[in-house]
């Protein structure tokens, strides 16, 4: 009886992973040992393993490593500060509104504010640093980045901050520590599960953006995902794509052993 | 009066995060009321781009597409959901379970490229035309790991003897799942279909690269207009938008308030 509405519910689910799950990353692995022509080949790695794809992964990573860097680094006080006001439900809600707004609307903004008579430009002449290129450089790819993934920071590490036990806190204070060294010794090794699903919620899509990298870096910036994108899209070498594709999934992989477990969703 | 100090400091650090954050939607707001036909140097108020917004015939049947396959896609990946909780749920082998929760995850890790580009093949080699039905089967694919997710704790929490209790009473399978587990789990079946929502509404990767030609989803069509440049026409569609957002985000907020855990918002387990 139990183990038939089991099976009842558990079919058409294993069917939904087995067509969308375990189905596309298989047929990634295929054609990755395609070329254009349909034949075998192991062309494709071996062309990755060239300078030119090297580089783009070297500057992937240093990129997406940069935009966690900086989302943690404005996300923690925040929501550190965030978890001490009065109305923080409110407060953190206010801080999810943005990131309800339509993506590509918000880097569509900066490329107004970012530009030669934006609004940003428009500030620094007042203050007398005179007008800059903002737009398509490193800074305002990072700047943006950093702006839509922070909430994807935020929340983990709210709700391990939110599971840390108060008392603790005022044991340090009551044993001597001083604010740094309670933040140091117990504040950071209690939360450090939340700032690792948040690195890992920001590193993993930030590796593979494309549309910022085009709107914002206007192409200075080539990320693996751009590059995913162009063979898929336009140049229509899905084989190289795949081979990216397949690398990509492989550092997921990789990624959610070494941080182990558990995950959190949004992306 | 020390605390008092920190209490000021910490205030400003919010309150220029919080200007940070909302700056760029402000500033949409802002010009598409502006005359100038920029989006710098404020020459006068019209209302001439939300007149544009409402001619453009091709924009209006996007926003349509767009919200036509939110609501569907969202709809079913709930459902999916719901039997996917269930289906987790009632495996009794943890590491069957736990093998289940981390396919379950892929789609939620894995990056939007990679998805896209992995259903690309995908409806190429079946011979699905992409289009409409590509484009909403991707968005059901891609959300049905979040509602599961969303829904999971809610049945753990659920006392098992109810499901007996009631099978005791004589209850069949439907009758189990429609007036026990269905209505305890249903504020982490709205929280999914919720998210559902926004998922389908943000999405862009995925959905540009499952697209083809002749069919359009917002985000697409906002990149394709963005790449040729500012048009304010987009600002005001913006702020239409950016209203519609505010009412989801109210409901939401409301349901969730009620559920007592708005950090679920951030989607853990």
């Amino acid at each position: 009886m139990r183990t038939k509405s089991r099976n009842f519910y558990l079919a058409p689910y294993l069917l939904w992973i087995v067509l969308f799950v375990a189905a596309p990353i298989l047929l990634i692995v295929y054609y990755s040992f395609r070329d254009i022509e349909g034949g075998w080949t192991l062309g494709n790695y071996s062309h990755f393993f060239t300078s030119v794809y090297l580089k783009m992964t070297v500057s992937s990573f240093w990129y997406a490593l940069l935009i966690t860097f900086f989302s943690l680094v404005i996300a923690y006080p925040t929501t550190y500060l965030l978890t001490k006001t009065k109305h923080k439900q409110l407060w953190l809600l206010l801080i999810i509104v943005p990131s309800w707004v339509n993506l590509l609307l918000k880097a569509y903004a900066f490329i107004g504010l970012f530009g030669t008579y934006g609004l940003t430009n428009e500030l620094l002449e007042a203050v007398g640093l005179g007008r800059h290129q903002i737009l398509f450089t490193d800074f305002s790819f990072v700047f943006v980045s950093v702006y839509i993934f922070i909430p994807f920071m935020l929340l983990p590490i709210y709700n391990s901050l939110e599971e840390l036990n108060p008392s603790l806190l005022h044991a340090a204070r009551d044993l001597g520590a001083s604010a740094w060294t309670t933040i140091r010794r117990v504040i950071l090794p209690l939360t450090i599960d939340g700032i690792k699903s948040g690195c890992q919620a920001v590193f993993i899509p930030s590796l593979s953006l494309f549309m910022i990298t085009r709107l914002i870096a206007g192409n200075r910036v080539i990320t693996l995902g751009t590059a995913i994108e162009q063979h898929f899209l336009v140049t229509q070498d899905w084989g190289m794509g795949a081979t990216i594709a397949v690398f990509l999934v492989i550092v997921m992989a990789i990624i959610m052993l070494a941080t182990g477990g558990k995950r959190r969703g949004a992306r | 009066m020390k605390a008092n100090g920190g209490w000021k400091w910490s205030h400003l650090y919010l309150i220029a995060v919080f200007v940070v954050l909302y700056a760029p939607i402000l500033y949409l707001v802002v010009y598409s009321f502006n005359s100038g036909g920029t989006m710098h140097g404020y020459d006068g108020f019209t209302l001439e781009w939300y007149g544009e917004v409402f001619s453009d015939t091709r924009l209006l049947i996007i926003v349509l597409n767009t919200f036509v396959v939110a609501l569907f896609s969202s709809l079913l990946s709930t459902i999916l959901g719901i039997v996917g909780a269930i289906a987790i749920h009632r495996v009794r082998r943890q590491r069957t379970k736990s093998a289940l929760l981390s396919l379950n995850n892929v789609l939620i890790v894995n990056p939007d490229v990679v998805i896209g580009a992995s259903f690309l093949i995908l409806f190429t080699m079946i011979g699905l035309k992409l289009g409409f039905g590509s484009v909403l089967i991707s968005h059901v694919a891609f959300s049905v790991p979040i509602v599961v997710l969303m829904i999971l704790p809610k049945l753990q929490e659920m006392n098992p003897s109810l499901v007996d209790a009631a099978k005791d009473l004589g209850a069949n399978g439907w009758d189990v799942l429609t007036k026990v587990i269905l209505p305890y789990i249903k504020s982490g079946v709205f929280a999914g279909f919720f998210m559902a929502l926004t998922y389908s509404l943000d999405d862009f990767a995925v959905t540009f690269f499952v697209t083809g030609n002749g069919f359009s989803t917002l985000s697409v069509e906002i990149y394709s207009r963005a790449r040729q440049g500012v048009a304010l026409n987009i600002n005001a569609l913006s702020t239409l938008l950016f209203l519609f957002t505010i009412l989801l985000v109210v409901g939401y907020y409301l349901i969730t308030r009620r559920n007592g855990r708005i950090q679920e918002a951030g989607a853990r387990l």
